[in-house]
């Protein structure tokens, strides 16, 4: 994870296009100035950071399913949980489902657990809309980067 | 009593249902004759919440791109799609399409 360049996923584990579900992974860095002010001496991953990374799982989720024809942003965020604290160090599962591909938005589920357990859920909706000029390019970048589309389930 | 087959349709009934409880709309205010956008003051975002429902409820894909994009080029009045008996209507179209490919 680059928490302060907000790129919350460091890895695609698989992406199965026929189910809609990817899986991916995230190593919370040891240090971060995000620590250094939430908490002081206590270090947790702050719960609006988890929900960035429940919708980048999601977002990338989105941009596979429409072949990278559409961008999606994030639009609502509901029923968000979350059951336990997570701090430095901790190799986050991200989860994300395609609940619903509407014309123009898409509605997810997502979810992250760490060392077996639930830590976080949420259920996300992304405004989806032509690129903006010049986001495309790095959009794709960054999924290879994080292997989106390699052992991608046809 | 208008003679708008719409009023009173089952339809007509789901959906104003929906577009109470999804934008918090007094449930009296909407009728078949509502503008969504200009009589009952839904924003994008929340059309897109009332999308979301109607698309689970009736089982269908409101194709709000292509609607937009012909309002947005003038080839259809926006009162086709967002004044709420003429929505019902196209959502009932696209259901009986929808039976007629199963």
């Amino acid at each position: 994870m680059r928490l302060e360049y907000f790129e919350m996923i460091d890895s695609v584990v698989r992406l199965d296009r026929a189910a809609g579900r990817i899986e991916a992974r995230a190593l919370v860095p040891e240090a971060s100035p995000v620590f250094e002010g939430h908490f002081p001496g206590h270090p947790l991953v702050p719960g609006v950071l988890l929900t960035e990374t429940m919708a980048q799982a999601s977002g990338y989720l989105v941009l596979a399913h429409l072949d990278f024809a559409q961008m999606p942003f994030l639009m609502a965020v509901d029923k968000a949980r979350f059951r336990s604290f997570v701090g430095p160090g901790a190799t986050l599962d991200i989860t994300a489902s395609l609940e619903h591909d509407g014309s123009g938005y898409a509605v997810t589920k997502a979810a992250i657990r760490h060392e077996g357990k639930a830590l976080c859920d949420a259920e996300l909706r992304f405004r989806t809309m032509p690129f903006p000029a010049g986001l495309d390019a790095p959009m794709r970048e960054r999924a290879r980067k994080i292997g989106l589309l390699d052992g991608a389930q046809p | 009593m208008s003679d708008d087959p719409a009023t009173g349709s089952a339809t007509f009934q789901r959906v104003a249902d929906i577009i109470a409880e999804t934008a918090d709309i007094e449930r009296d205010k909407i009728t078949p004759e509502s503008h969504a956008i200009d009589d009952l003051g839904i924003d994008s975002l929340a059309f897109l919440d009332i999308a979301f429902a109607v698309d689970k409820a009736f089982g269908i894909k409101l194709p709000l791109e292509r609607w937009t994009q012909e309002v947005n080029e003038g080839k259809v009045p926006a009162e086709q799609y967002f004044v709420l008996k003429n929505l019902c209507a196209r959502i009932d179209a696209l259901v009986a399409e929808k039976a007629a490919k199963a």
